[in-house]
């Protein structure tokens, strides 16, 4: 991450940039006819921070640069997200944004990201495989001897997957420092509350337990995201942000509704949802 | 030409490899020492991965790894380095087309006493229905020493099978082991085999003794299962009365299948038999005693000879 001053203005325009980017995930899908709204729009500050805060090192015209921080959506379901994320950052024009689950999409914008699409290091989709493949890319820069991060956003439904707890204990047991888990923790699975499909907490007794240092934040406060990623990495052990979010946050009538889990909006829901964010 | 385990080969050809290919990468799911792994991790402890007991935490970081630029050799029993995990193997490696050569020890019946939950015979069925995914399987310990290095030198995703079991010496260092090539280890003019793995060596032991008895069979080695040497195996079929295969594999989803379809989708109708388990679980035993039990030792491939040459004629 580089030297970046947080600043009220930074600040400010963080907001703006994560309003615009709900505007353009409700759009994207609603073209698309399907999708996952609740997820993206849950993650949505947490991805802005780290592509537009300054935290992730990239560029967008070398996009396989060796030196790149990598960043993996391991909650795959998230990809209007990931998508519109990438467009804004510049990996590719945002027109191709219109693609998005469309058969012969150029960038393979899949339903699920896929590492044909620019920016994307690997597939995503089938929930707890993420946590380890950024902990081989940790395991990778360790031997490369490059200082980059991996980051890696997770789901709270997802942490109900067995293996991410064998990722969490290799991390811990490799020592690998250089990893930083975020939980996108908007507590709303598909079925039913997360906590009522397998209760998840305490999640920072259990990832203390794992050998993880660990931030509990507001996954919507700017400045708690960007405060949190900015906090020197200076442990020996893997990082673990718990973000409390809204499932569908910033469109009233979504919010912490699992009804809005894999549901694309209507015309009447696309306008009422877009008049909300101005 | 030496006798020995392939998984031996294996672990012999990881050691070289490692001196010289420095992006070369081992992960083991805490059984290096059956595996073979443990002197590449003794000799290069910054390149080796001790994942425990986790085998799809290890197939994810082996992907991971491999998004680094490293070629990443995961490596376990059989039965756990693909039974536990066919999704993360899907998703991760085959569909992200990762550099990721999996490694599965301790295959088939041969396995022997610890009994069917360790007698991996499936794992030819999983692996040849993924998209993207290379499938080899050695048939002495030279070829697994020379295809461990060929897919070291071979950008995608792959699975190699291993055995425990001591095999007969088959080629020496002249041979050279090519991926998407078979080849015929004895020549005769009535019956093909076409055989993988430790079966290779029965198929050559029942040629011999089908000699005596007038039939000539040839034994072709089909080392790589996925993508098939369909040339040479159209061209064998033709030159024959009829055509044998033979594997320590579940009969559904291996060789057998696999050369059925190539047959069949090229008009060659001959007497076939499939020499591999019938559809069911064996039983603890030696391995040698179940190749008798369950149909894979040479004297059922004598059988199934004497079955086919006695209807080329139809």
């Amino acid at each position: 991450m580089e030297n970046t001053v947080l600043t009220e203005k930074k600040l400010l325009e963080l907001q703006i940039v994560a309003r615009d980017l709900r505007r353009k995930i409700l759009n994207v899908i609603f073209h698309a006819g399907s999708g996952h709204p609740g997820g993206s729009l849950s993650a949505t500050d947490i991805l802005t921070a780290l592509y537009f805060g300054g935290i992730l090192r990239y560029d967008p015209k070398n996009p396989n640069d060796p030196k790149r921080d990598r960043f993996i959506l391991s909650k795959g379901h998230a990809s209007a997200l990931m998508y519109c994320v990438l467009a804004k950052a510049g990996y590719f024009s945002e027109d191709k944004l219109w693609d998005y689950r469309k058969i012969g999409s150029e960038l393979f914008l899949s339903g699920h990201p896929h590492p044909k699409t620019p920016g994307v290091e690997i597939a995503s989709g089938s929930l707890g495989q993420g946590l380890s493949v950024a902990h081989g890319i940790a395991l990778g820069a360790r031997i490369d001897k490059l200082n980059y991060n991996v980051y890696v956003v997770l789901g709270d439904g997802e942490i109900q997957e067995g293996q991410i707890w064998e990722a969490a204990m290799s991390a811990a047991k490799f020592n690998s420092n250089n990893l930083i888990a975020i939980i996108d923790n908007n507590k709303v699975a598909q079925d039913n509350l997360t906590e009522d499909l397998k209760n998840i907490e305490p999640l920072i007794d259990k990832w203390e337990a794992f050998g993880w240092d660990t931030y509990r934040i507001n996954g919507h406060n700017m400045e708690e995201i960007m405060n949190t990623l900015l906090t020197p990495m200076d442990s020996v052990k893997p990082r673990l942000i718990i973000a409390d979010t809204i499932k569908g946050k910033g469109v009233s009538f979504m919010e912490g509704n699992k009804s809005w889990h894999g549901v694309a909006p209507s015309e009447d829901d696309l306008n009422k949802a877009l008049t909300e964010l101005e | 030409m030496k006798d020995g385990a392939t998984r031996d080969g294996y672990g012999a050809a990881l050691v070289q490899l490692g001196k010289s290919h420095a992006n070369l990468v081992v992960l083991d799911s805490g059984v290096s020492d059956s595996t073979r792994t443990k002197q590449f991790g003794e000799e290069f402890p910054d390149r080796f991965f001790n994942m425990g007991i986790s085998e799809g935490d290890m197939v994810c970081t082996a992907a991971g790894l491999a998004r680094t630029g490293k070629v990443a050799f995961a490596t376990s029993f059989a039965c756990f380095l693909l039974g536990r995990t066919m999704d993360q193997v899907l998703v991760s490696i085959a569909y992200s087309n990762s550099n990721v050569k999996l490694a599965g020890t301790h295959t088939g019946l041969a396995v022997g006493e610890d009994g069917p939950s360790a007698q991996m015979i499936v794992d030819l069925a999983y692996t040849r229905a993924m998209p993207n995914m290379t499938v080899i399987q050695p048939a002495d310990w030279e070829e697994a020493v020379q295809a461990t290095k060929a897919l070291a030198n071979y950008f995608g995703p792959a699975y190699i099978r291993l055995g425990r079991q001591k095999l007969n010496g088959i080629y020496d260092s002249s041979y050279n082991f090519q991926i998407g090539k078979a080849s015929i280890v004895r020549e005769g003019s009535d019956v093909v085999i076409f055989a993988t793995g430790s079966l290779v060596q029965e198929s050559l032991l029942a040629a011999d003794l089908m000699q005596s008895k007038s039939i000539s069979t040839t034994v072709v080695n089909i080392s790589t299962l996925k993508p098939l040497d369909e040339s040479l195996i159209i061209r064998e079929s033709k030159k024959h009365m009829a055509v044998i295969t033979a594997e320590d594999h579940n009969i559904i989803g291996g060789l057998g299948d696999a050369i059925c379809q190539v047959l069949t989708n090229n008009q060659i109708a001959l007497p076939f038999k499939s020499i591999a388990v019938g559809d069911r679980f064996a039983e603890t035993g030696s391995g040698s005693e179940l190749y008798e039990k369950y149909g894979l030792s040479s004297t059922h491939i004598i059988e199934a000879i004497k079955n086919v040459f006695s209807k080329k004629t139809i």
